[in-house]
Formats: structure tokens, C-alpha cells, sequence
């Protein structure tokens, strides 16, 4: 398979580049490590994140419970690492889902543009005029909680933002001579735009995706928090910090509250360190 | 079909009668247009056109280089890109020879027919940068034409791939190798290989050499030649750069504001300008004597807008023969008295009647 070997090659050039990127390099192991914790949540704490314990109920930090329970006696750390699980999906999954509808409506109202691109834009534009967090508050409503319809909710009030830059993507590259040529060899439209066209605006839209990421995380900890987001029986990095809406909490739990909000912040902090070297490796006019 | 750069040489010989020889001729075009409409106010009404091309006819022999030349905007690739079929002319007859039917008209074809005579003509660009895709190799650039138009197997599409790079003197594993490893010069000798690998018959080649440097251009343009001769192609060669031009074509035909003024073989053509803006545009070439004694003719005001030329003769504002008849009456490509195969549009050039497309009448 000659076309394999060529792909991994130009992957493998741009992971050689990367490499040499140190904060996208810290910012890639940060999230490996926190996402590898995640994944191995079952060896790495022995309880339950939704096993109730009302025999040790708000426990500072202790050889047994090394991040202290919460009110109804759950171990912290178990439920940091489960909710990190849920978390990390819903800001992914969130994100990839707008990034997959903006892409193939960008593709096609850039490549065509006609009426389908100018109400496309218009559609995309109402979209923006609201701030997203009402836009999801507002659906929220609608749709009810629930982690499906969480990440339901987010792909679709997401899109517009990598819609408009696939779109002028797009409207740039059609003109390329390269483009041109195909046509010129009778190639068919489809392939033109997906497979042409299309692999040249994956740079910015994989940008895109990482930093969403990163805000969806911050959305789900800030409807989770408002009582809005995934339903509390579910652990999420939100949800738990949903405790700490208490001022003696604050004040006197930091154990409760000081876990979870860190690992959002390093989080966040690892994926647009990580977001912002893959921008200046995948920049196609280096 | 072993006349190579014999346009030249089949002029001479050949018995007015019989000229041009149509046998020979692999496109002809015919009163071609390409008009773009220009919209204007919020519902977008068409206000005008842009006459970008405007009744040309035109036609190449097998083997020979038709060159186009003319300054920025007077239509030369516009009618490079009707030619490949990349834009749909307005109005107009485009007839080319394929297949067993002889000389068919491909701008009404079906989209099965259509889609054979793209294999027949292909194009090169000016820009050697974005005429090769930056996310694909060498191999997937080429082996996509070649597998839509269902040329043999991977293993031999392969093979042509490997020979096509090494006819334009690159090393065949390169073909693993992505755009940006390569020089300007590469990616044009890889452009041209490209539009080799269909084996097509005739080339549009959109000022192929000017993004180039001088040494490159030698090159490039030489192995074109060679090319030509080796595969019997037909060029139509776009530039701005008349010498250049006339170091390739056998014809050259001169393009002002969409239309063709003068149109001869390139001896001629340079020995003896007709068209007084084809005299302006010849006396702007530097030639490399020291002491040559050359009137340089500079040409006055801008060139006129396109949505809007100038009754009669398009350039009778710029002319400084203008008489009456110019300004009321356009000129008609006409073959100039006692020559075999030299046409200008000129009112005051010595022409026989006949207009040039009713000589090409089959």
C-alpha cells in the first residue's frame, strides 16, 4: 500500500515537528496523563464514585480517602477521575460533533455557494448573534438534561464557527490552480471537494477542535455547576464542584472544591498548549 | 503526421487554394465569445458585460505552437481556460478533431463525450505554486486522472507516473515526495508531466515560464519543445513575454481587448508587424545589440474597459494612424496582400476582401 506509507510519513514529519514544540509537548502530556488516569480510573482508587458512605461524611484528606470525601460520605478522588471520564466526553464528543456538521455545510456552501451558501450564512449568523452559553441554556431547557443531549446540544449551537472557516477555506482554495487541473481532467465534483479540496482545511478545523474542546469542558463545569448540565447523580468534574456552592464550603471543604477546579484548569490549560502547537505545526504554508 | 514544426514551411509550400489544410487542423474555433455578466445594485441587475472575449476564431495545426500574446486583461487566458473547457464561452463554435468523426463540436457534446475529450486537452498554469495540491504526493496527483479515465492498472499507472517524471527529467521516486519539496522550476517540469500522463493531444499553456526565472525559462521551454516533437503535441502557448513567444510558436496570434488583431506565423509576424499596436508592442522588446537604432513606440492612455470598448476599431483611442473609418466601422480579420498566412484587423493595412473566416471554410 504505497498511498499508506506516504500518509504516515507526512503524519510522522508533522509529529517529528511537533515534538520539537516543548509547550505543545507539555500541554500533549498533561492531557495523555490526565486522560490515561481517567481511563484507568477502576486501578487506581478502589471505591465506587457513587457508593454513599454516611458513616464518613466530609472527611478532610486521609490515608484511605486521599482526597477526603463529600457530603454523603463519596470518596473525592474516585469521583474526580470517574467525572473526568465524562467530562473529557462531552467536551470532546461536543466539540467533534460541531466540527463534523460545520465541516460538510461549509463544504458544500463554499464549494457551490448559490442560495444553499447564502442561507447557510445567514442560518449561521442568527446562530452567533446569541451568546452561546444562552443558546444552550435555552436548549437545555428544551431538550432537558442528559449527557446525550448535553453533547447534542453543543455540536449543533458549535457549528457555526468552523461552518464559517471551512466556508472561506473554501471560497480561497476552489480558485487554486490545483483545483482547475482536476477539473480539467474531468474529476468528479464530489471527489474534488472532499478529497482535494477538503484535506487542506483540516489543519485549522483539528485547531479548532482542540481549543473547543477546552471551552466545552469550562460549559459543562459551568451548567453543571448551575444545576443545568449533566443530572447530579452523574459525576462530572461540574458536578462536583456543584458542592461547593456553599460559602462554609468554601471556606472550610477546599478538599471538595480545590481537586476538581484544578483539574478543569490543568485540563484546559494542557489542551491549548496543545491546541496552539499544533496550529504552528499544521500552519500548511510552512 | 510527422510535421513537427512544420507550420512554417507547410505555409510556403502549400497552394492557396487548399490553405489552410484542414487535415492538419486539430482545433478550430469559431466567432468564440465569452462574455461575464456584471451585476450591480442590491437586487443585482445585469448592467453590462465584460467582453473578455470577443468573436475570435482561431486555429491550431498538429504539431504547431500557436502563441497567444497581448497585455494583462485582453483575454488570453480566458480563452486558454474556454479551450480546456475550464469556462463555458458564451457563444460560439469550438470544433475539435477526436476519434473516428474527425472534427466534432465538444462545446455540445453529452457528458460521457465530454468527458473523453478532457483526456485531449489539457492545461498548464502561469503559477507553478498553486498548480500542484500541498496535502497530496507527486503519485496521488497523477494517479487520480489516470484512474478516472481508467488507464491501466495500479501497477501501471504506476509505471506511467515513474516515466512521465523521468521524460521531464526528474528522478521517478520522486513521486513520493510532496510540492513543497521542490523548486519552481520542478514544480512546472511536474506540471507538465501531469498534463502529459493522459497522453492528451493538444496543451493550453497559460504563460507557463513567467513565474519562472530566466535560466529555469531555458529549460522549461526546451524540454517543451522536445516534448512536442516526441509526442507530436499541439500547443497553445499564452504569454506576455514576445520573445519568448517567438522563440516557440510557429503562429502567433495578437490579442487586443478580447479580440485577435494580427495573426501570422511568427517570421512575419516580427519581421513585418501590420497592425500598428502589434508594431508598439514589438518595438517594446529589448533586443541584446548594443547600438541598435530602434524607434520605441509608446502607446498613449490606458487600455480601454472591456464592459465598454470603444466603437469601431477597439484601439483606434491608443492608434496614432486613427482615421475616420476606425472610429466608425470595426475591422475584420483580413489576409494582408501578397503574403500566404499573415491576417490583421486594420483598415489601413493593405488586405485583400475576403474576411479570414470565410477562407476557412471547409
Amino acid at each position: 500500500m504505497v498511498t499508506k506509507a506516504v500518509k504516515s510519513s507526512l503524519a510522522l514529519r508533522n509529529w517529528e515537528k511537533l515534538r520539537r514544540n516543548k509547550l505543545a509537548m507539555i500541554g500533549f502530556c498533561i492531557v495523555a496523563f490526565m486522560i490515561l488516569c481517567a481511563v484507568c480510573a477502576p486501578l487506581l482508587t478502589p471505591y465506587s464514585p457513587t457508593d454513599i458512605d454516611l458513616g464518613s461524611r466530609i472527611k478532610p484528606p486521609s490515608l484511605s480517602h486521599p482526597l477526603g470525601t463529600d457530603k454523603l460520605g463519596r470518596d473525592v478522588l474516585s469521583r474526580l477521575l470517574y467525572g473526568a471520564r465524562v467530562s473529557i466526553l462531552i467536551g470532546l464528543s461536543g466539540a467533534l460533533g460541531g466540527a463534523v456538521i460545520g465541516t460538510i455545510i461549509g463544504c458544500i456552501s463554499g464549494y457551490f455557494g448559490g442560495w444553499f451558501d447564502k442561507v447557510m450564512l445567514r442560518v449561521s449568523e442568527i446562530f452567533m448573534t446569541f451568546p452561546q452559553i444562552i443558546l444552550v441554556l435555552i436548549l437545555v431547557v428544551y431538550f432537558g438534561q442528559g449527557l446525550m443531549n448535553l453533547i447534542f446540544i453543543f455540536s449543533i449551537s458549535g457549528w457555526p464557527g468552523t461552518y464559517r472557516l471551512v466556508r472561506g477555506k473554501f471560497f480561497s482554495l476552489r480558485e487554486e490552480n490545483y483545483v482547475e487541473a482536476c477539473r480539467a481532467y474531468g474529476i468528479g465534483e464530489l471527489s474534488i471537494m472532499f478529497r482535494h479540496i477538503l484535506p487542506n482545511t483540516f489543519s485549522p478545523v483539528i485547531v479548532t477542535v482542540t481549543l473547543s474542546t477546552a471551552g466545552y469542558i469550562l460549559a459543562e463545569s459551568g451548567l453543571s455547576f448551575l444545576g443545568l448540565g449533566v443530572p447530579s447523580g452523574i459525576p462530572t468534574w461540574g458536578n462536583i464542584i456543584n458542592s461547593a456552592k456553599a460559602i462554609d464550603v468554601i471556606s472550610n471543604n477546599p478538599w471538595l472544591w480545590l481537586p476538581p477546579g484544578l483539574a478543569i484548569s490543568l485540563f484546559v490549560l494542557g489542551v491549548n498548549f496543545f491546541g496552539d502547537g499544533l496550529r504552528d505545526v499544521l500552519d500548511p504554508n510552512q | 503526421m510527422l510535421e513537427l514544426h512544420g507550420g512554417l514551411d507547410d505555409m510556403t509550400k502549400a497552394s492557396p487554394a487548399v490553405q489552410p489544410n484542414m487535415n492538419d487542423v486539430i482545433l478550430d474555433i469559431r466567432h468564440l465569445k465569452k462574455y461575464y455578466p456584471v451585476y450591480k445594485g442590491v437586487f443585482k441587475k445585469v448592467t453590462g458585460h465584460v467582453k473578455a472575449v470577443d468573436d475570435v476564431s482561431l486555429y491550431v495545426r498538429r504539431g504547431e505552437t500557436l502563441g497567444l500574446v497581448g497585455e494583462s486583461g485582453c483575454g488570453k487566458t480566458t480563452l486558454g481556460k474556454c479551450i480546456v473547457r475550464l469556462q463555458s464561452p458564451t457563444s460560439g463554435e469550438m470544433r475539435f478533431r477526436y476519434g473516428e468523426g474527425g472534427m466534432r463540436d465538444i462545446l455540445s457534446l453529452n457528458a460521457k463525450e465530454g468527458f473523453d475529450v478532457r483526456k485531449k486537452i489539457q492545461i498548464v498554469f502561469q503559477d507553478p505554486y498553486s498548480s500542484l495540491n500541498p496535502v497530496k504526493t507527486i503519485y496521488e496527483a497523477f494517479d487520480e486522472p489516470l484512474r478516472v479515465h481508467r488507464m491501466g492498472s495500479r501497477a501501471q499507472r504506476k509505471e506511467i507516473i515513474a516515466q512521465m517524471l523521468e521524460v521531464v527529467n526528474l528522478r521517478s521516486d520522486y513521486m513520493y515526495r510532496y510540492p513543497h519539496e521542490f523548486s519552481g522550476g520542478q514544480r512546472q517540469r511536474i506540471s507538465i508531466a501531469r498534463a502529459l500522463c493522459i497522453k492528451p493531444e493538444l496543451i493550453v499553456c497559460d504563460e507557463p515560464v513567467s513565474a519562472l526565472d530566466v535560466s529555469i525559462q531555458a529549460q522549461v521551454l526546451n524540454l517543451m519543445k522536445d516534448l512536442q516533437q516526441q509526442m507530436n503535441l499541439s500547443y497553445v502557448f499564452i504569454a506576455h513575454d514576445l520573445s519568448v513567444v517567438e522563440y516557440m510558436s510557429d503562429r502567433i496570434a495578437v490579442m487586443y481587448l478580447g479580440q485577435v488583431v494580427e495573426l501570422a506565423t511568427s517570421t512575419s509576424l516580427y519581421r513585418t508587424p501590420r497592425h500598428p499596436y502589434t508594431e508598439a508592442l514589438l518595438s517594446a522588446v529589448p533586443t541584446p545589440e548594443l547600438d541598435a537604432v530602434r524607434e520605441r513606440i509608446v502607446l498613449k492612455g490606458d487600455v480601454p474597459s472591456p464592459i465598454n470598448p470603444p466603437s469601431g476599431c477597439r484601439f483606434h483611442p491608443r492608434c496614432s494612424k486613427c482615421q475616420e473609418i476606425c472610429r466608425v466601422e470595426m475591422p475584420q480579420l483580413r489576409k494582408v496582400s501578397g503574403t500566404e498566412d499573415h491576417y490583421v484587423a486594420c483598415h489601413l493595412a493593405d488586405t485583400e476582401s475576403v474576411p479570414q473566416e470565410a477562407r476557412m471554410e471547409l
